[in-house]
């Protein structure tokens, strides 16, 4: 497994406009398989609006602890993309107007912002109805100073929701990384013990599943099902739900699909399982993605695809909810990962 | 080697066999769909019995189906290589079962 990002590495991928490309010829050129935009139309979902917005999703920066083999963000330790705290602030500014109900951080490791505990304290005084951190569970134990999270995250009610690819040490550690599954273990319990994951606990913690290779996640409610089971016989770890996740093919998943001849199976598969009921829920329709440079997108995809939103409140300094209503979402082949089978977002199956 | 008995691209072709008999190709797909379902076997368990029939018949189709199949469900390599160990263990025993046969008929007719 590569320790460096495809930024660092002066890989071709890292540019966006490379992976749109990529997106946009081959088997979608040559009319071998049907574009997102003819798929969609072919059911009279073309062009894809938005509607009230629900969700505002804020990634505080590229850095993670981590390096994982499928990640959309390209993240890891030498990326250094960090939301400043004026940005933060601008955020804060937009929390206390908005209309969405879900806070939901993300990154790289959300954590690794130095301002992140600042930001969370003043977000949590608006009192939004569900606010999320999205934790790569390693980080709690990589470093004394994270030592504490699962006690700060107590204190202000917030719902983690954290990745966990597998229940067996050999599947997780070869998609995020060696010792992955272990500190993700120890990680678990420590949250466990402070009530998260609890039965009947409002402190929520949820796992998410994504596949670890070329295939799309099996149906969410069995994978939940055999996770509870395991994690809970093997190392009596407790969680509520578990969100299955489909990995699009970007960044740094889309080359491993080309590097493995993978690429033209995937899409297919896909395609194949493109079901116009999961276009109906798909999340960029109630969903804003911040970027850490205060860019809005129609989700973080988009955001690692440097797709702006199609509307004249492009950047967190000028949100304007109005403007961004109803606006025209922007596509590509990349979005097929969203709307395969039963459907993908950052909170699972859609159908 | 250009031409193979083979295709990968085929198995994608497989609803097709409807076109040229509608009624019997439907009821196969139907009944297809209705024995894999959550029943008294669990979808997990049923689709480690098609990962090793498939082996014992060594289709390839049916071998690159039912393990994509496993890895969507989760199930891991090692479980997937014993369930094949046991289609390998009928296939041998059905072959050495048949020696009984082979001592019995050399028991008569040897003196």
């Amino acid at each position: 497994m590569a320790l460096k990002s495809l930024k660092k590495r002066n890989n071709s991928l890292a540019n966006s406009k490379r992976q749109l490309e990529i997106l946009s010829n081959g088997i979608f050129k040559s009319g071998e398989l049907p574009t997102f935009k003819e798929s969609v139309s072919s059911t009279n979902q073309f062009p894809i609006k938005s509607k009230p917005l629900e969700i505002l999703q804020i990634n505080l920066g590229y850095m993670c602890n981590q390096v994982c083999a499928h990640c959309h963000v390209d993240a890891g330790p030498d990326r250094q993309e960090i939301m400043t705290k004026e940005t933060m602030q601008q955020c804060i500014d937009v929390i206390k107007k908005t209309s969405a109900h879900t806070l939901d951080l993300t990154g790289g490791a959300p954590e690794m912002n130095p301002n992140f505990e600042w930001f969370v304290e003043e977000a949590s005084k608006v009192g939004i109805k569900d606010f999320i951190v999205r934790s790569n569970l390693t980080i709690i134990t990589s470093n004394k100073k994270y030592n504490h999270l699962p006690e700060f995250f107590k204190k202000h009610n917030v719902h983690v929701v954290s990745s966990m690819p597998h229940w067996t040490q050999g599947k997780t550690d070869k998609q995020r990384g060696n010792g992955v599954f272990s500190k993700s273990i120890e990680a678990l319990e420590m949250l466990n013990a402070v009530g998260y994951g609890m039965p009947n606990s409002k402190l929520k913690l949820d796992l998410v599943y994504n596949p670890s290779g070329a295939f799309l996640p099996g149906n969410q409610m069995g994978l939940e099902t055999k996770f509870k089971k395991a994690l809970k016989e093997d190392f009596n770890i407790k969680f509520h739900n578990l969100f299955a996740i489909t990995n699009l093919p970007i960044s740094r998943f889309l080359d491993y699909l080309i590097a493995s001849e993978n690429y033209e199976d995937y899409m297919t598969e896909l395609v194949d399982a493109y079901n116009p009921e999961a276009v109906k829920n798909v999340m960029c329709t109630n969903t804003i993605s911040v970027s850490w440079d205060g860019w809005l997108y129609d989700c973080d995809f988009n955001q690692m695809l440097n797709l702006k939103v199609a509307s004249e409140s492009k950047h967190i300094s000028t949100f304007n909810e109005e403007l961004l209503s109803n606006r025209t979402i922007i596509t590509s082949q990349h979005c097929y990962g969203c709307t395969a089978g039963t459907g993908s977002s950052c909170q699972g199956a859609v159908v | 080697m250009s031409k193979t008995y083979y295709d990968p691209s085929d198995l994608r072709k497989f609803g097709k066999i409807t076109d040229w008999s509608k009624d019997l190709g439907e009821k196969f797909f139907e009944y297809y769909g209705k024995v894999f379902e959550e029943g008294a076997l669990t979808a997990r368990e049923k689709s480690l019995i098609a990962l090793a029939v498939a082996h014992t018949e060594q289709c390839p189709y049916c071998i690159d189906a039912y393990t994509k199949d496993g890895l969507q469900r989760g199930i891991t390599k090692e479980e997937m290589m014993e369930a094949i160990h046991v289609g390998a263990a009928i296939k041998s025993g059905a072959t050495l079962v048949h020696g009984v046969q082979m001592m019995n008929k050399v028991n008569k007719l040897d003196m």
